[in-house]
């Protein structure tokens, strides 16, 4: 089976296999929730085997106690197969492995994450904050920052 | 492939207080004290208008370069946000502030007027006062739309800035959401209205001109 | 592809001289607010830093804080040159995740108004890109003067509409907030029928100039490979010869119901976003057209008389939905937990992910060429920097 035609039955059998501890979900756009360690290996496997060569966006979601949760989006163009995979990283945990390697689309998103949510991506060739200045003090859209925060002498 | 770190703490650039932009000021825009005119063109003017009608004189010519100033307001094209695309739709074809004598311009240092048309955010404010201090002498500002009048809808965003006039001061507020060209016409002619209630030549306008 | 191999001999160039270049973030072709630190040897980019983020409005962070019914009119601030595509991925996500019905007329009002906004986007674009390429185009402000105009009529449409000219507010979750008046459907002929010639005028009055070629073949060749990795999308995609488009792909709010065709070009070039652009401008008035024709009665919403903004409550949930804007897949990550605010939105904005390619594209052309490129590009920065 070559890696341009996988529809999502058979990427749902594949993924069982290849990674046991991963839970699928979904119809047609599969929601996928992997273990931090196989963040990276499953971003390697969606794109060689799966075929799922489009980097759509990745982010993170802050579960307050639960700890911080990234998320990535990849598509296959041919196929219209869409993966959403979400990985914990666990209570405190603020490191991650980067996919810079794999899609170089990456590159800004992760920044992004970095800046919003302060997770330090392991591997990233350039992490520093892309949308807020670097002198930053605060992760914004972390839930125990406030949206009003000040800061002298504009606001 | 190295691993590098998140950037540790930076020291405060020295934007945060303005300081590198007041230095600057000094050196490069060095005015006399409270921004007059020499002591010598003062006492000439002073001289005309104390002599018995000689205020005729100096009406004629503030009057004469008031016209002449409001007749050729030229904005700085500087587009922050949506409401930068309603600005350039007043440039354009259909409603062709050309008219009014405004040749929107892509350089500070050649404008008078600078329409700050959208959100001003903490990362851009020390670009904007740089921009505004680049412009020479006797220069406008009209703050276009909600956000730069006040921070608008996003007044609440941590890094949103409540409203240009804490960074530059402000002669005509336009409000809405975007305001549309009729609305920035509006205000356009209003500030000409008050570019005509210019006194002694390079000073700024009263805020709240009175009818003389 | 002449231009990358003779940028690659010079720069092999052992000349040491390097000047760094800053360009923005006050810059008449920058489209917005962008600063980029080029690296020059001699006319030739070699490394380029893209500063964003001088257009950081907290988006996600305001739309925790703000209803359904409220956000959607701020979510039009995102992509402000396409406002209606932008409103469209918010409450997608919000009826997808409640399980919300859609009446068909709404559906069809959506396809008409986000087309119509599409030939809107790509007027501007088409203006402003050859503005910014300036002085070879024979009086440089001739086609945007020319596109304005057009642009206007579009939005004299959505203004007897929504009575707005930019923002809009159109949709709501449920359906769209106003039906269409008397008289709207005629005029809107009118002026799709008067766009379809002037822009063949435009697109003979550019590709009969030598100067427009030269400027804009062979110029920021993206290759169909990087292209997906780096997750561009929209027309810039299709530029480079993958047939992807999402209202194709994943039909959503009745697409399936009309002909078009998706164009794609396999250069990847300006010239091939500029042709894959022109396409489009003909295929979304085709489609406003034939949602025109088969426009269905019925309600306009399927929860009318919203009254409070706390009244739409969506269950707890997660989704990710996209739709096809101007500049490409907008997508709106949500995460609802069962109140009348989203628990976590994450915006996904096409602009940011078109931009990214810029430091890849970029290195290996003549300084005069980044503002083709990245006026090929079409960057909104709401949409960049949110």
């Amino acid at each position: 089976m070559s890696s341009g035609t996988v529809t999502a039955d058979q990427a749902r059998t594949l993924i069982g296999e290849r990674f046991s501890g991963s839970t699928v979900e979904g119809t047609t756009a599969l929601t996928v929730t992997v273990t931090p360690d196989a963040w990276l290996p499953f971003a390697t496997f969606a794109k060689e085997t799966l075929g799922c060569r489009f980097f759509s966006f990745l982010s993170a979601n802050d579960w307050k106690d639960e700890g911080l949760e990234v998320v990535a989006k990849v598509d296959n163009t041919d196929t219209n197969l869409a993966i959403l995979v979400k990985s914990r990283l666990g209570a405190g945990v603020t490191t991650c492995a980067s996919l810079v390697p794999v899609y170089r689309g990456a590159n800004w998103m992760e920044r992004e994450c970095y800046d919003m949510f302060g997770i330090r991506f392991e591997g990233h060739p350039d992490l520093r904050r892309i949308l807020l200045q670097d002198d930053w003090v605060g992760h914004p859209l972390l839930k125990s920052y406030s949206v009003d925060t000040p800061y002298p002498p504009y606001r | 492939m190295a691993i590098k770190g998140p950037v540790p703490q930076i020291p405060v650039p020295v934007w945060r207080n303005f300081k590198d932009l007041q230095e600057w000021e000094t050196l490069h825009q060095k005015r006399p004290e409270g921004d007059q005119h020499s002591k010598a063109f003062d006492a000439v003017t002073e001289g005309i208008h104390s002599f018995p009608g000689g205020f005729l004189v100096t009406t004629v010519a503030d009057n004469f370069f008031n016209w002449a100033r409001k007749s050729s307001v030229w904005p700085v094209t500087f587009g922050l946000a949506c409401c930068a695309i309603e600005m350039m739709a007043t440039f354009a074809s259909r409603f062709d502030i050309e008219r009014l004598g405004m040749v929107p311009w892509a350089s500070p240092r050649h404008s008078d007027l600078m329409i700050v048309s959208g959100t001003v955010t903490i990362k851009m404010a020390p670009m904007l006062k740089r921009i505004y201090d680049q412009m020479p002498d006797p220069k406008w500002a009209v703050s276009m739309g909600s956000c730069a009048n006040s921070g608008g809808p996003f007044r609440h965003g941590y890094h949103v800035v409540k409203g240009v006039d804490r960074i530059i001061p402000v002669d005509v507020y336009v409000p809405g959401c975007p305001p549309p060209p009729e609305s920035l016409l509006n205000g356009l002619l209003l500030l000409q209205d008050q570019i005509s209630h210019f006194r002694r030549t390079g000073k700024r306008a009263d805020p709240n001109p009175k009818e003389d | 592809m002449t231009t990358v191999s003779t940028t690659r001999q010079e720069l092999d160039y052992a000349g040491s001289e390097r000047l760094t270049m800053n360009m923005g973030p006050q810059h008449p072709s920058a489209h917005g607010v962008f600063r980029a630190i080029l690296q020059l040897e001699g006319e030739t980019v070699v490394g380029v830093d893209a500063v964003i983020g001088y257009l950081h409005r907290c988006h996600e962070k305001l739309a925790e804080t703000l209803t359904y019914a409220q956000y959607p009119s701020i979510a039009s601030k995102t992509d402000y040159v396409a406002a209606m595509t932008s409103e469209f991925a918010y409450v997608m996500a919000a009826e997808t995740i409640g399980k919300i019905e859609v009446p068909k007329r709404a559906q069809y009002l959506r396809v008409i108004t986000s087309e119509l906004q599409r030939v809107a986007s790509h007027l501007l674009w088409l203006g402003t890109w050859c503005l910014d390429m300036g002085g070879a185009l024979g009086g440089g402000a001739t086609i945007f003067l020319y596109c304005i105009r057009e642009r206007e009529d579009i939005l004299d449409l959505f203004e007897s509409l929504v009575g707005a000219r930019l923002l809009y507010g159109f949709y709501q979750v449920g359906g769209v907030r106003y039906d269409i008046p008397d008289g709207w459907a005629t005029k809107c002929r009118e002026t799709v029928d008067l766009i379809d010639q002037r822009i063949n005028e435009y697109q003979r009055m550019l590709e009969e100039n030598p100067f427009f070629l030269v400027r804009t073949q062979g110029v920021g060749v993206i290759s169909r490979e990087l292209a997906e990795d780096v997750g561009i999308s929209g027309p810039l995609l299709r530029g480079s010869g993958v047939a992807y488009d999402l209202r194709r792909a994943t039909p959503y709010s009745s697409y399936e119901d009309f002909e078009f065709n998706i164009p794609v070009e396999t250069a990847g070039d300006c010239f091939a976003r500029y042709r894959v652009r022109m396409v489009e401008f003909r295929e979304s008035l085709r489609i406003v057209r034939q949602a025109l024709d088969k426009l269905p009665e019925g309600p306009i919403s399927s929860r009318p008389g919203l009254k409070s903004v706390a009244q739409t409550r969506i269950p707890k949930g997660e989704t990710y939905a996209r739709i096809e804007g101007a500049r490409g897949e907008v997508g709106c990550y949500l995460i609802a937990d069962g109140s009348a605010k989203p628990y976590r939105m994450k915006w996904r904005g096409a602009s940011f992910s078109n931009l990214a390619v810029l430091p890849h594209v970029i290195p290996g052309h003549k300084v005069a060429d980044v503002v083709a490129i990245m006026g090929s590009v079409d960057p909104v920065f709401g949409e960049v920097d949110r």
